[in-house]
């Protein structure tokens, strides 16, 4: 059955009375412990999203503390060299801190200020979560400490000097996989313990309903700029749009499309594929993975028949998450995105490409959307626009780059 | 007809002590020895709780996980669970035996196949840590349906008018979390305030059975002997793995503590 989008209401409030998008994805599927803090968080939310001089401050901390709006541009060299469809980026990596990951955590530290809490933990895999957190927690006054899996820590060297930078406690996560699903579970246990003093931020559209409300509201910034900048190029939406980002989670997808979802714009998502003669990847959508329960809620994800979280692999740690935001999984069976994977050679050659050719550097993880425009491109019109979120810097990839590339030039 | 859970609290009633109740992981460390744990530790503990054992569990400390860990490695699977739980009941067919888990395996089964699963090797109730109240309404109608008690819990977090809706709602047993932690935290609130809460709780509905659990050791239980009954596990789990590490058997072991337990309630 295909669900349907209401027109005229928000993505993030398309859920019924028991927080589940298209009756299905969702919910709020948690400790007894955490019922009120949920709670409280969603009532809280709720009051914040209407109230003039709590979104004037948000909107003061986006333009002077983030960096509003990000970059718009054209990849003329890429372009020419793709010869078909017109590609842009937009170069959410020049926000402060270089990701999208600041929106969410800059969003999270104002909310847990007017909680009154002085402790804020989060969640983090490519490490840039973990790294805006720990920078808006110490512009804000709160405490931070950041749970991440081991294996992360090792391979996202830069922004683990980062967090610590930032005077936030480093929680290394040894159990399991050692990424991100086990640093979410790690931090959700750290909360149900600590819930009556700390304020959580979870790093994507992903867990109990609420994360991922306030993620993708944080987000939805960049679409808010782009859909003004694209008019300012166009003097219109292109009738012939694709938007391409890679999902992980699902935040900056969500951000990137979230204004342009009641416009003809196509929407692309790319999973993480992860290596080619693997048959681990971290694509649940991609490969028709089951509905299950993970962090929460209900979504697709990467599980074994009697239900147990499965393995994922991939090149990008952002992307190494074996479920997808309930708002994917939402979007994808209204048909209103489709979803696609590149596999890890693909998004290195990408990057490869994009960076040699362009003024930009993109991380891993677009570099997996990337992957996808070049394959487009040449078999589109030149009428035909594509616009790629480039919503990771690729500084923190620099050990893995210059590893598989064999140099990291910046 | 009365369950086989309330007669167990029945009868601790008579003998005016709460009752054990122990929780261990199906499969830990192994398929048989989990079952020889539970015909052991069952000639001290009242009711048994047996755990279903999750990859991603969002509520576990530390040693139920080391506990998960070892039976999945060992490729325990739900089919494995219910046949101990089969194998159990067939020589302790009054002894209530209570499944705890987390949803997703249920959802993978589907809610109807894992009940009909459940009463056919004779289990008594379930707990199911990730579906609160009142999501859970539909599924315990179900288990009702089927004379299986869904236990629910309440924490230090639930609020007054919640609690009053859930104590309305709930069957044979209902659990109270006593402090913000996961399993296996010490015990960071005095005895005393777990108790306060506890005789808030059962002011409700005084004919419920109410049971505490978290942080409860061989230390602290009997600071709380006062309630209806009492959960260890992660103690439990704990020994497990000190006893594999030495080389010890953990079957005699772990009768002994429990031993040790029901002696420090009497």
């Amino acid at each position: 059955m295909k669900l349907k989008i209401r027109k005229n209401l928000a993505l993030i409030d398309q859920h019924d009375k028991n927080f589940m998008y298209g009756g299905k994805f969702g919910g709020n599927f948690i400790p007894e412990t955490l019922k009120k803090p949920i709670d409280d968080l969603t009532k809280l939310f709720a009051k914040l999203r209407k109230d003039k001089k709590f979104l004037k401050e948000r909107d003061h901390y986006f333009k002077t503390y983030v960096g509003a709006p990000t970059p718009f541009i054209k990849l003329d060299n890429l372009t020419d060299h793709l010869g078909g469809a017109q590609i842009y980026a937009k170069v959410v990596s020049e926000a402060n801190g270089g990701a999208h990951k600041i929106y969410n955590a800059t969003v999270h530290c104002l909310i847990a200020k007017k909680a009154g809490k002085r402790f804020i933990v989060g969640d983090t895999g490519a490490g840039y979560a973990g790294k805006m957190l720990s920078m808006a927690a110490k512009k804000f006054g709160l405490k931070c400490k950041i749970f991440m899996g081991a294996k992360d820590i090792k391979r996202q060297r830069p922004n683990v000097e980062a967090i610590k930078k930032n005077g936030a406690e480093i929680v290394p996560v040894t159990t399991g996989s050692q990424t991100l699903v086990d640093a979410v579970s790690e931090c959700m246990r750290y909360w149900v313990s600590n819930c009556d003093t700390t304020h959580m931020c979870v790093g994507s559209t992903v867990g109990p309903n609420i994360f991922i409300k306030i993620c993708a509201w944080s987000t939805a910034q960049i679409s808010r700029e782009l859909i003004k900048q694209i008019n300012d190029e166009f003097g219109k939406i292109p009738s012939k749009l694709k938007l391409i980002n890679c999902v992980g989670g699902g935040s900056s997808a969500a951000g990137f499309w979230n204004e342009f979802m009641n416009t003809d714009a196509e929407f692309i998502g790319v999973e993480a594929g992860g290596p080619k003669n693997s048959k681990l990847h971290a694509a649940p959508l991609t490969n028709g993975s089951k509905i299950g329960i993970l962090h929460g809620a209900a979504q697709y994800v990467i599980q074994d028949k009697e239900g147990q979280i499965g393995s994922t692999e991939s090149i990008s740690a952002g992307l190494d998450y074996p479920g997808i935001s309930p708002l994917h999984c939402f979007l994808k069976d209204a048909k209103r995105a489709r979803y696609t994977s590149a596999n890890d050679e693909e998004a290195l050659s990408a990057y490869k490409l994009v960076s040699g050719l362009e003024n930009i550097s993109p991380s891993l993880e677009p570099s997996h959307a990337f992957a996808e425009a070049i394959k487009l491109a040449p078999k589109l019109d030149s009428s035909e626009v594509i616009i790629v979120n480039s919503c990771g810097d690729s500084i923190k990839d620099k050990d893995i780059i210059k590893q598989k590339l064999g140099s990291y030039k910046r | 007809m009365k369950s086989k859970i309330a007669l167990a609290f029945q009868n601790c009633k008579k003998e005016k002590r709460p009752a054990l109740i122990t929780y261990t992981v199906a499969g830990d460390n192994t398929k048989n020895n989990s079952l020889k744990i539970l015909n052991e530790i069952s000639k001290h503990a009242d009711i048994l709780e047996l755990g279903f054992p999750h990859n991603t569990p969002i509520a576990d400390g530390g040693q139920i996980q080391g506990s998960s860990h070892r039976a999945l490695k060992n490729g325990i699977k739900l089919k494995d669970v219910f046949q101990i739980v089969k194998k159990f009941k067939k020589n302790n067919p009054d002894k209530p035996i209570i499944l705890m888990g987390y949803f997703n395996l249920i959802y993978q089964k589907g809610e109807n196949n894992f009940l009909k699963s459940c009463k056919l090797s004779g289990v008594d109730g379930l707990i199911i840590v990730d579906l609160p109240y009142p999501e859970n309404k539909n599924f315990a109608k179900k288990c009702k349906k089927k004379s299986i008690s869904f236990i629910q819990l309440l924490s230090p977090t639930t609020s007054r008018e919640r609690m009053k809706k859930i104590v309305n709602d709930s069957h044979d047993m209902i659990y109270y979390i006593s402090m913000l932690s996961t399993t296996g935290g010490r015990l960071k609130v005095s005895p005393k305030k777990i108790l306060q809460n506890y005789n808030t709780i059962k002011r409700i509905n005084p004919k419920k059975n109410l049971v505490i659990g978290f942080g409860i050791t061989e230390k602290t239980i009997s600071s709380l002997k006062s309630a209806n009954g009492l959960v260890v596990g992660s103690m439990l789990c704990k020994i497990i793995t000190k006893s594999l590490k030495m080389r010890q058997n953990p079957v005699t072991k772990l009768a002994k503590v429990v031993y040790n337990l029901r002696n420090k309630i009497l």
